[in-house]
C-alpha cells in the first residue's frame, strides 16, 4: 500500500498551464490556499451578516443602507423583517460553522502543511483533493444562491430542526426551495470533507518519510490527522441526513415529519416520520463538528507555542492522547444538546456524565499548555499572542460547558444566549484565534513574504478585548433568561436587557472592523511584505527545512530523512537553540519525555 | 507588551466575574417547588467553574508575565512535577468535580422528569402552533376528549380539533388562550405540538421543555407564588417565533375557580 501510494503521488507532473497551476490544481499547497481564500470570503460574508443582525437587535427599526439588495421582501425600506433576521442568522451560522471553522483550520492549513510536515511530495489522491475543494466551493455557491432565488434562504437556523426543515414553504419563507438548497449545499460540503479526510488519513499513515514515526509527527499534524478521523465518521452521518431532508421535500417521503400535523388549517399529507430522528442524526454529526473546528486549533497552537517558547511541551504524548480522547468522547456526548428535546429523560443522564468527563482531557490540555510556559523563553509576536489568546478563550468558553453538561441546569439555560456565548467562545473565537495564529506563523512559508508585525499586534489587541466584550455578556444575558433566535425584544421581560444588546452591537462593529486590518495586512503583505527567509522563526519541523515558498514537489526532488523528535528546542546546536528534524546533527537535550 | 497582556488577561477575568458576584443579571426569583434545587445546582457549578476560570486565567497571565521576552541566554526550566503531576491533579480535581456535579445534579433533574405526577395533580393540556399557545382544561368530568387534527379550524375557533358531537369527553373541555393555575397545586402539563417544534419556557417556574410534533410529552410542577408570568417559545418555529408567547396566571384557589367558571361560560 505504501509503495503504491508513494508511486502515485510522486509522479503527477508539475503543472504547466495557468488553469492547472492555479485553478484546477492537483498541488496540495495550491488547494490549501484555495481553501484559505474560500474561508476568508466566507468569514467576511458571515461577519457582515452578523453586523446586520446585531444592528437589528440593538435598534429594531433601524434602516440599514443597502439591505434591500439582499432581499426586497425581507427588508422593505431597508428595515429588517423578523423572518429576514432569521434567514440572515441561519446563513451566518451555516457559513461560519461549515465554510470557515471547518474549512480554514482543517482543510486550508492541513492541506498546505500536513504533507510537508510528514515529508511527502503531495497527498496520495491529488484528484480527490482537487475535487474536495471544488465540491466545497460549489457547496458555498449553492448556499449563497439561496439569497437570490425563491423567497430567500431558509430561516430554520444552522441546526435546521425538523419538522420545520421538512414541511415546505407553508412553514415560512425559505422553508421550501431555501431548505432544499441548504441541504444540497451541506450534502456537497460533506462529500468534499469526506474526500479531504480520506486524503489526510492516508497521507499521515502511508506517506511519512523515512524516520518519521507517528510519535515524531508535529502536534499540528496530529491535530489534522485526528480531525480527519472525526470528519470521516461525522460527515458520513450528516450526508445521508441531508439527503433524507431533500427527499422529504421532493419525493414525498416523511422521514422527519410525523402524522397529524396541521399548518394553516391544512392537515399535512406526511405520516410516520420522527422529528427527533433529525436531532439524533444532526447532533451525532454536530458535536464532533465542534472538535473538527477546535482540534486543528489545539494542534496548531501547540506547535506555534512550542516554537515561541523555545522548549517542548511538558508531554507531547499526553497532548496527543488528550486530542484522541476528545475525538472519541465527542461521539458519546451529543445528547447534551437534546436534554429538553423530549428525548427519554434517563438518556439525558446517560449523556450528561460523558459530557462532564470530556472536561478532563480538555483540562489536561490547558494545564499542559499553561505549565509548559513555566521556565520558557517565550517570544511575543502576533502568532504567539493569538496562540496565547486561544488558551484564554478556550478556558473561558470551556468552563461554561460545566453548566450546559448538566440537564437540570440546562432547563434554565437551554436556548438562551448563555449557549450562544459558550459556543461562540469555545468553537468560534478560539478556533478563529487558532486560524489567526496559524496565518501569522505560516504566512511566510506560504507566500515567501513576512506579514506586518505592528498591524498584527493591533489586530490582536482589538480582537482579544473586543471578543470578550461581545461574548462574555452573552453569558449574563442567558443567565437572565434571554432567549436566543429572537429577532427583537418587544414589550416583554427581555426589554430591560436591551442596553446590554446595544453595547454588544457596538463591540461587534468595532471588533469586526478590526478584522479589516487583518485583511489589509494579508493582501498588502502578500505583494509588498518583506521577503521571508526559509526559517524565520528558527523552527524545527520539516516545512521549515525546505525553500520558501516550497517548490511544487515540496522538497525539490530530495525527500528529507527525519532524525529527531519534532521539538528539539532549548539545546545547543550549530544553528542555535534548536535542531531541525531533518538535521543529522546529534545534540544533548534536557527535555526527553519520560 | 507581554506584561501588559498579562495584566489585560487578569483585568478581563476579574471584570468578567464582577457581574456574577454582584448578581447584576440573574434569573428572576423561583416560584416553584423544585426550582430551588436547580438554583442550588447552578450556584455550586458557578463556584466551581468560576474558581477554575479565575485560576486558569491568572496562572496563564503570571507565566506570560514572568517568562516572556527573556534574555536569549536565560536558563530554560521545566515545571517541577512535570506532566504526570498535572495529569493526576486534573484527574483527581476535575474528576471529583465531575462526580459531585453529576451525582447532585441528578436530584434536581429527577424531581422534574423522573417522578410521576401525583394522582390529584390538575391536568392541563397545552398546544403549541405557529405562533400561539392554547390551553385546555378537562372540565368537570376530568377527562380530555380525543384530538382530530383534520378538524382544526381557526376560523371556527376549533383550535384543538375537538369533535364534541361525537366525543362526549370533549363536551365540557375548556379551551383558553391564557394559562391559569391554582397556587400550591401540582399541575400535570400535557404538551402537544400542532405543526412544528416549539418549546414551553417560564423562567420563574424553572421549567423549559420542547414540544415534539408527533410525540406528546408531559411534565409536572407546582407554582408557589401568586402572580402573572410570561410563557415563551424557545424552539425556533418560524418567522413569528420571537412573538410567540402567552401568560401564566398563578391564582388563589378561589380566583382560579372563578376564572375557570368564566372561561367555561365562554365556550
Amino acid at each position: 500500500m505504501h509503495d503504491m501510494l508513494a508511486h502515485a503521488t510522486q509522479h503527477h507532473a508539475p503543472p504547466t498551464s495557468f488553469i492547472r497551476k492555479y485553478v484546477f490544481s492537483l498541488d496540495h499547497k495550491v488547494i490549501g490556499k484555495q481553501y484559505y481564500a474560500l474561508a476568508l470570503v466566507a468569514a467576511l460574508s458571515g461577519m457582515v451578516l452578523s453586523w446586520m443582525m446585531r444592528l437589528h437587535l440593538g435598534w429594531t427599526n433601524l434602516a440599514i443602507p443597502g439591505l434591500h439588495f439582499l432581499s426586497k421582501n425581507g427588508a422593505p425600506g431597508n428595515v429588517m423583517t423578523p423572518e429576514f433576521y432569521l434567514q440572515l442568522m441561519t446563513m451566518h451560522g451555516t457559513i461560519m460553522v461549515f465554510f470557515v471553522l471547518t474549512t480554514a483550520p482543517f482543510a486550508a492549513f492541513g492541506n498546505f502543511f500536513l504533507p510537508i510536515q510528514v515529508g511527502a511530495e503531495d497527498m496520495p489522491f491529488p484528484r480527490f483533493n482537487m475535487m474536495s475543494f471544488w465540491v466545497t466551493f460549489l457547496a458555498f455557491v449553492v448556499l449563497m444562491s439561496s439569497f437570490f432565488v425563491g423567497d430567500g434562504p431558509t430561516l430554520g437556523g444552522w441546526t435546521q430542526y425538523a419538522p420545520l426543515n421538512a414541511v415546505g414553504s407553508a412553514a415560512g419563507p425559505g422553508q421550501g426551495l431555501g431548505v432544499v438548497l441548504w441541504a444540497t449545499s451541506i450534502a456537497l460540503f460533506c462529500i468534499g470533507q469526506l474526500l479531504g479526510a480520506l486524503n489526510f488519513i492516508t497521507t499521515t499513515l502511508d506517506l511519512r518519510v523515512k524516520g518519521m514515526s507517528l510519535m515524531r509527527l508535529p502536534l499540528s499534524a496530529w491535530g489534522w490527522f485526528i480531525t480527519s478521523c472525526i470528519g470521516l465518521t461525522a460527515f458520513a452521518v450528516l450526508l445521508p441526513a441531508c439527503i433524507l431532508v431533500i427527499l422529504d421535500h421532493v419525493a414525498g417521503t416523511s422521514f422527519f415529519v410525523a402524522s397529524g400535523l396541521v399548518i394553516n388549517d391544512q392537515l399535512l399529507p406526511h405520516s410516520g416520520g420522527s422529528t427527533l430522528l433529525w436531532q439524533h442524526l444532526f447532533w451525532f454529526f454536530g458535536h464532533p463538528e465542534v472538535y473538527v473546528a477546535i482540534v486543528p486549533g489545539i494542534g496548531m497552537v501547540s506547535h506555534i507555542l512550542i516554537t515561541n517558547m523555545r522548549k517542548p511541551m511538558l508531554s507531547q504524548r499526553v497532548l496527543i492522547y488528550c486530542m484522541g480522547a476528545l475525538a472519541v468522547l465527542s461521539y458519546v456526548v451529543y445528547g447534551h444538546h437534546m436534554f429538553v428535546s423530549g428525548m427519554n429523560p434517563y438518556s439525558s443522564l446517560a449523556f450528561s456524565f460523558p459530557t462532564l468527563v470530556i472536561t478532563i482531557p480538555a483540562t489536561i490540555v490547558v494545564l499542559i499548555w499553561t505549565f509548559s510556559l513555566y521556565g520558557s523563553r517565550l517570544r511575543i509576536n502576533s502568532a504567539s499572542l493569538f496562540a496565547l489568546g486561544f488558551i484564554s478563550m478556550f478556558v473561558s468558553g470551556g468552563v461554561s460547558g460545566f453548566f450546559l453538561a448538566q440537564p437540570s441546569i440546562d432547563i434554565m439555560l437551554h436556548a438562551t444566549y448563555f449557549v450562544v456565548g459558550h459556543f461562540h467562545m469555545v468553537m468560534g473565537v478560539a478556533a478563529m484565534f487558532g486560524i489567526f495564529a496559524g496565518t501569522y506563523f505560516w504566512f511566510p512559508k506560504m507566500t515567501g513574504r513576512m506579514m506586518n508585525e505592528t498591524l498584527g499586534r493591533v489586530h490582536f489587541w482589538l480582537s482579544f478585548v473586543g471578543t470578550y466584550c461581545i461574548f462574555m455578556p452573552f453569558h449574563y444575558l442567558g443567565m437572565a433568561g434571554n432567549v436566543r433566535r429572537y429577532s427583537s425584544f418587544p414589550e416583554d421581560f427581555l426589554q430591560p436587557l436591551l442596553p446590554v444588546h446595544r453595547l454588544i452591537t457596538i463591540a461587534a462593529l468595532v471588533t469586526g472592523a478590526a478584522q479589516l486590518i487583518f485583511v489589509y495586512n494579508l493582501i498588502h503583505s502578500r505583494f509588498r511584505g518583506k521577503p521571508a527567509p526559509d526559517n524565520p522563526w528558527e523552527a524545527t519541523s520539516l516545512e521549515w527545512s525546505t525553500a520558501t515558498p516550497p517548490p511544487w514537489d515540496n522538497f525539490g526532488g530530495r525527500l528529507p530523512v527525519v532524525y529527531h523528535d519534532p521539538y528539539q528546542y532549548g539545546v545547543q546546536s550549530s544553528v542555535g537553540d534548536y535542531v531541525m528534524q531533518a538535521s543529522p546533527e546529534q545534540v544533548k537535550t534536557e527535555f526527553e519525555e519520560k | 507588551m507581554a506584561k501588559f497582556f498579562a495584566m489585560t488577561i487578569i483585568v478581563i477575568a476579574i471584570a468578567s466575574a464582577v457581574p456574577v458576584v454582584m448578581h447584576t443579571w440573574e434569573a428572576p426569583a423561583d416560584i416553584s417547588t423544585h426550582g430551588h434545587l436547580i438554583d442550588k445546582q447552578m450556584s455550586e457549578t458557578m463556584i466551581e467553574a468560576g474558581v477554575s476560570f479565575l485560576a486558569a486565567q491568572i496562572i496563564l497571565a503570571m507565566f506570560i508575565w514572568q517568562f516572556s521576552n527573556r534574555r536569549p541566554d536565560a536558563k530554560i526550566k521545566t515545571f517541577p512535577g512535570g506532566a504526570k503531576g498535572l495529569v493526576i491533579a486534573a484527574l483527581v480535581l476535575v474528576g471529583a468535580e465531575v462526580l459531585a456535579l453529576g451525582v447532585f445534579g441528578v436530584k434536581a433533574w429527577a424531581d422534574v422528569y423522573l417522578t410521576a405526577p401525583s394522582a390529584d395533580a390538575l391536568p392541563v393540556q397545552v398546544q403549541a402552533g405557529q405562533f400561539a399557545f392554547y390551553f385546555r382544561y378537562p372540565g368537570p368530568d376530568g377527562k380530555f376528549g380525543p384530538l382530530h387534527p383534520e378538524l382544526i379550524n381557526e376560523a371556527t375557533q376549533n383550535l384543538f380539533g375537538l369533535d364534541p358531537e361525537h366525543d362526549p369527553d370533549s363536551r365540557d373541555d375548556i379551551v383558553t388562550a391564557e394559562m391559569a393555575v391554582p397556587v400550591n397545586k401540582e399541575i400535570h402539563l400535557l404538551m402537544h405540538a400542532k405543526d412544528v417544534g416549539h418549546s414551553f419556557f417560564v423562567r420563574e417556574l424553572r421549567v423549559q421543555q420542547d414540544f415534539v410534533p408527533g410525540l406528546d410529552v408531559s411534565l409536572h410542577f407546582t407554582a408557589t407564588r401568586v402572580g402573572r408570568y410570561e410563557i415563551v417559545c424557545t424552539q425556533l418555529c418560524g418567522l413569528g417565533h420571537y412573538n410567540m408567547k402567552a401568560y401564566l396566571d398563578v391564582l388563589s384557589d378561589h380566583d382560579f375557580n372563578d376564572w375557570l367558571k368564566k372561561e367555561a361560560a365562554m365556550q
